[in-house]
């Protein structure tokens, strides 16, 4: 048995691991380099640019362009999830009746794209424009903005349907069974103890779709409506100048960093009793 | 019925023979994209994974932008903003030349940015499924890091990426439709070109719209194909 009679003292930290000029390292610098590069310049460019005649010119159009594409997005967005609960019902029921409409659904929404839905409702809906005169919808076809909105909603409601289901479907069978057996009517048990815990899961699938939205907001450019991928085309029509689509950018990339930090605060804060 | 068969028969006197060539345009710029894209990713989800922490800075400024910008942005983007730059380019060096971009080479590097950037996250999400000792096992016999990475590790990573990849190849399908705007005469152009011609929106684009709907279906079966394939040597449970 041994017993130490002086304290050791502690020794210094082993030094440094020296890093060697790998490859890696200096592809990796170069990159970095080549980005620093790129976005001072970018910063410088915009900051000359901050006065010239097309910013003074276009920047109210851009604002314009923003409350837009936020108008357009949050609509569709609301309108969508209101419809995404029944299609997720369907989705998730077990008789055929239901079933097959909602699957049916949901795959021809999620199996094309956003551009030929919205051409269709909006170009198409011109085939049938003596009925819907008749039937006196033909205000609402006629109009490139609610046309988007419809298409935009019912893209979206599919894919919520989507991230509502497999949330509802991830909560473990035996909440129900223990809500049951405590005596609690089914609604009660799917509106305070099914629908909190799933909408835990679904927060990041949702967040994710709305972040999509904003993007694929972009489409509805294409069909007249003047949103900021919409101004940001005019704008450059007209001058040809190129910074209309770099200020674009820089909009597009500060909303959507915009929305996914406060998603990110929003997942912290529902999620603080998981967190260790 | 008879004037709308007519309208879609091949031929000079219907849209059968147009359409076809947009959805063999569209198919094509899909499948272009694939191997840049595939590449690119991977090489963005290996210097993610790098030691080096400037190397995983870039490769994330990188994705950050290309999945932060909608994709037509990009696509305009990388249109004009290569015609500007390389029209700038022959005026410095003293030429004066119109210079049109390709729309299809445009259209196919604007989405390969895009789709790299998603792929890095897939292969990224995938290199975690492989344990250490696949690199451990290869180094033992004997094989260079390269060889290990190639012959061990990226079969197995195609493997394990594949339900995340069949995914983007759905949306990739989906995104090409956006190139019509610049110009490609793709499915999506086609179609309105035969709307506007023949006055009959609705079918048109219900045809470019059920074509998508067949496109995609069709890959959902060849996909699914390929994951059996691919999920051949594992014990069925």
């Amino acid at each position: 048995m041994s017993i130490s009679l002086a304290v050791i003292s502690p020794k210094a930290p082993p030094p440094p691991r020296p890093q060697p000029w790998s490859s890696t390292r200096i592809i990796g610098h170069v990159l970095m380099a080549l980005w620093i590069v790129a976005g001072a310049s970018l910063l410088w460019y915009l900051a000359s640019n901050v006065a010239s005649p097309f910013v003074l010119k276009y920047w109210s159009d851009y604002l314009d362009g923003i409350w837009t594409t936020i108008q357009i997005v949050v609509i569709s967005l609301a309108i969508g999830s209101l419809l995404s609960l029944p299609i997720a019902a369907g989705r998730s029921s077990k008789r055929k009746i239901f079933f097959l409409p909602a699957y049916a659904y949901v795959y021809i929404f999620r199996g094309t794209p956003l551009l030929a839905q919205t051409f269709l409702i909006y170009y198409g809906a011109g085939s049938f424009r003596p009925e819907l005169q008749e039937i006196g919808l033909w205000w609402f076809f006629r109009d490139a903005w609610y046309c988007v909105i419809f298409a935009f909603s019912l893209n979206t409601s599919a894919y919520q349907a989507e991230i509502l289901r497999g949330a509802i479907q991830s909560v473990p069978k035996g909440q129900w069974e223990g809500a049951q057996a405590l005596g609690l009517s089914r609604p009660i048990i799917f509106w305070k103890i099914i629908l909190p815990q799933a909408l835990m899961v679904s927060l990041r699938p949702y967040g994710n779709e709305i972040i999509l939205m904003v993007k694929g907001s972009a489409i509805a450019s294409i069909v007249t409506v003047f949103d900021l991928m919409g101004e940001t085309r005019r704008a450059f029509s007209r001058s040809f100048d190129f910074q209309a689509y770099i200020w674009a950018a820089v909009f597009y990339l500060l909303i959507v960093e915009i929305l996914r930090q406060i998603w990110d605060r929003l997942e912290r804060r529902l999620t603080r009793h998981l967190q260790r | 019925m008879d004037d709308l068969l007519t309208l879609l028969s091949f031929g000079d006197a219907g849209w059968g023979d147009e359409i076809a060539t947009g959805v063999f345009i569209t198919v094509s710029l899909a499948i272009a994209t694939i191997p840049f894209g595939l590449v690119l990713g991977f090489l963005l989800a290996l210097a993610k994974r790098s030691e080096d922490q400037s190397l995983r800075l870039a490769a994330n400024i990188y994705t950050t932008i290309f999945r932060g910008l909608p994709e037509l942005l990009t696509l305009f983007l990388v249109y004009y903003g290569v015609q500007i730059g390389l029209q700038q380019l022959t005026q410095m060096l003293g030429f004066d030349a119109y210079i049109e971009v390709n729309s299809f080479a445009a259209g196919m590097i604007a989405l390969a940015m895009v789709f790299s950037s998603y792929a890095s996250e897939a292969f990224l999400s995938a290199f975690q499924g492989i344990p250490q000792g696949q690199y451990e096992g290869g180094y033992a016999l004997g094989l260079s890091k390269r060889q290990t990475m190639v012959l061990v590790i990226a079969p197995q990573l195609l493997r394990l990426s594949l339900p995340a990849l069949s995914n983007l190849w759905l949306i990739l399908l989906k995104d090409t439709a956006l190139v019509s705007v610049i110009g490609l005469a793709d499915l999506v152009r086609q179609a309105g070109m035969a709307a506007r011609i023949t006055k009959e929106p609705f079918l048109f684009f219900g045809i470019a719209f059920l074509i998508y709907l067949v496109l995609a279906i069709l890959s959902s079966i060849g996909l699914s194909r390929i994951d059996a394939y691919a999920k051949r040597g594992e014990a069925s449970r």
